[in-house]
């Protein structure tokens, strides 16, 4: 990727930095009875990627929205580089850039004249300004269209746009909230490469909630949330492992003494399905060969199944990810712009 | 002050307005739709030895309107700023509420003065002859009417959020400013009640403060209905007042 054109200059400080970017204690956010966000704290290292995980309606944007100054919470603190949310949201405001769930591009505006606007909102100084701008679009491949107006834009532009804005500033801290809604797999791969090099060369924080499980496997870390209360946190490889671990399926020529002849040696308990027999073991990779090694001649085929976090996500709540549709939402904003043209 | 952010709100606002032709256009067909239609049909009922002419009468009225109806506009375009979720880039910035109170305020002024420019250009076609201190003295005026309009439309702007809102700022506020402005009679011929509203409502002295300027002569029933100073002072204090007023309602609601 064409990163180096100094699009960011920050360099990463390996290992000098232990307080956290990122520190929610007992937060707590009311809408009238909704309790969208119920007692939540984490915290977020510099320079990784933190993915908020959780069904609709679970309280991530909230979240968001409380860490970014736009809402005051009911209860609870949150700091961003140390500085406090609540007092000092100018300072918040400066190391932070977001990309909203639903759009916040200007459309009668071309992309260009966006980012531009942006600039000098955040004060970039002006013999920057327009390097900073081409960089970022370059860097997202929008260069050719900077004079496009945004309606003119696909949905999956916009979003590129929207990212490429919430970088002119150099944040420390980029919140995404399902940045990849309705990308193509394409621009969603390119994405995410583009973000891990924001975390690595750069040292951004990334703070991103996504509908995408496999996408979640790039996050250093993960915190699942429902109904506004956080119930799990780790790596990914520590949520797969809490939830119970791989699983081996086996097809012998006589399934019944091989599985005694497992249980016996491995005191594994083996099932069989389908004339197919399972078992479950903490690392599947090196029970693989004691099992073959066990059962000698008799295997005709071995199969492993890591647990996804399709899998930990489902046992914790109870629900499948679900993918939002273009919904409601968009067209009532469609109409509602149709109402204001012919007005 | 922030002036970078102060400066590229209202650049973002004269952009959109330069763009929007049609915007444009019905800005500068209204106004002569009711000089030269309204005006001069009613000039007919209107007797000749009143002082003034009533399609010259009407002048500074029309001005007056074309400043209330853009200023109220430009300002009412933060609900579709918020409902299209721009307002939300704007205040994640690092910029004070203050600041995007001053910038939406100038965003008016500007677009409101520039069309109230154009109908003023129009002033040889009713019969006026102006100096050029004339003409900058009127410009004055509308720039400063146009900031007190726009920021009282910031302040309609936060109390009404949704797009419904919209028709009844624009029958239950706008037309009745206009009308209770002097602008279509002289608050002085008005009944006691409505000469009492038009009195408290700002757009009447910014009206009659131009009627000082281009009524040079002797206007009888028609002429202006306050001293020239307290028009000034009015429009100094509700451009004040309402900008104060709207910066708080902006950090509250948000
Ligand atoms: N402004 C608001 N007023 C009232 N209730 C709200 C408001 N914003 C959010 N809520 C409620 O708070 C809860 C959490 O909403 P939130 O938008 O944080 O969910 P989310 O996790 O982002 O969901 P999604 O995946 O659908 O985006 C929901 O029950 C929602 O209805
Ligand atoms: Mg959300």
């Amino acid at each position: 990727m064409i990163l180096s054109t100094g699009m960011y200059q920050r360099i990463k400080l390996s290992g000098t930095n232990s307080m956290p970017i990122i520190k929610v204690e007992n937060l707590i956010k009311r809408f009238g009875n909704i309790t969208a966000v119920n007692d939540i704290s984490f915290e977020v290292k510099e320079g990784t990627i933190f993915g908020f995980l959780g069904p609709n309606g679970a309280g991530k944007t909230t979240t968001i929205n409380v860490l970014c100054t736009l809402l005051s919470p009911t209860s609870g603190s949150a700091f961003i580089a140390g500085y406090d949310c609540m007092k000092e949201p100018s300072e918040v405001r400066k190391a932070i850039g977001i990309v909203f769930q639903d759009t916040t591009l200007d459309k009668d505006l071309t992309a260009y004249e966006n980012l531009i606007f942006h600039a000098y909102l955040y004060n970039v100084a002006k013999d920057e300004m327009k390097q900073r701008v081409d960089d970022a679009l370059r860097f997202l491949d929008l260069y050719e269209r900077k004079n496009d107006l945004v309606k003119k834009f696909s949905g999956g532009m916009k979003r590129r746009l929207e990212v490429a804005r919430g970088l002119i500033h150099r944040p420390r801290v980029l919140f995404l909230d399902e940045p990849t809604l309705g990308l193509d797999p394409q621009s969603r791969t390119k994405l995410w490469e583009f973000i891990a090099e924001l975390t690595e060369k750069h040292n951004v924080t990334i703070f991103m909630t996504t509908h995408y499980m496999e996408e979640a496997e790039v996050c250093d870390r993960i915190a699942i949330i429902d109904n506004g209360k956080i119930i799990a946190a780790g790596t990914p490889d520590e949520l797969k492992k809490a939830i119970g671990g791989d699983v081996i399926y086996i097809k012998t020529t006589d399934n019944a003494s091989a599985k005694k002849e497992i249980e016996r040696l491995l005191k594994f308990g083996v099932s069989e399905k389908d004339s197919e027999l399972f078992m479950t073991c903490a690392m599947g990779d090196t029970c693989i060969p004691e099992v073959i090694r066990t059962i000698g001649e008799k295997v005709l085929s071995v199969r492993l199944q890591r647990p996804t976090l399709n899998d930990v996500f489902l046992k914790l709540t109870g629900k499948t990810i679900r993918e939002e549709e273009a919904t409601g939402e968009d067209s009532v904003r469609e109409s509602i712009r149709a109402y204001r043209r012919r007005h | 002050m922030e002036i970078n952010a102060i400066y590229v709100i209202v650049a973002r606002e004269f952009k959109k307005f330069v763009r929007e032709r049609s915007r444009l256009f019905s800005a500068i067909a209204r106004p002569l739709l009711w000089l030269f239609i309204v005006g001069a049909g009613i000039s007919r009922l209107v007797p000749r030895d009143t002082g003034v002419p009533y399609t010259q009468f009407i002048f500074p009225g029309i001005i007056g309107m074309t400043i209330l109806f853009s200023s109220i506009f430009s300002s009412i375009s933060i609900i579709w700023d918020k409902e299209f979720g721009f307002m939300k880039e704007i205040l994640v910035a690092p910029v004070s509420r203050f600041s995007i109170v001053i910038g939406k305020a100038l965003s008016g002024t500007v677009v409101s003065t520039i069309q109230a420019a154009i109908i003023l250009a129009l002033f040889p076609f009713i019969g006026f002859k102006l100096g050029i201190l004339q003409i900058i003295w009127v410009i004055v005026i509308c720039a400063s009417i146009s900031f007190s309009i726009s920021a009282f439309g910031i302040v309609l702007a936060t109390f009404y959020d949704s797009y419904e809102s919209f028709s009844v700022i624009m029958n239950f506020i706008i037309m009745p400013m206009f009308f209770l402005s002097g602008a279509m009679y002289p608050v002085k011929l008005l009944p006691d009640i409505l000469r009492i509203v038009s009195m408290i409502n700002p757009l009447t002295y910014g009206v009659d403060a131009i009627k000082h300027i281009i009524f040079t002569f002797e206007a009888g029933r028609m002429s202006p209905d306050f001293p020239f100073i307290i028009d000034i002072i009015v429009i100094i204090l509700t451009s004040i007042i309402f900008v104060l007023i709207a910066g708080k309602s902006f950090e509250r609601k948000g």
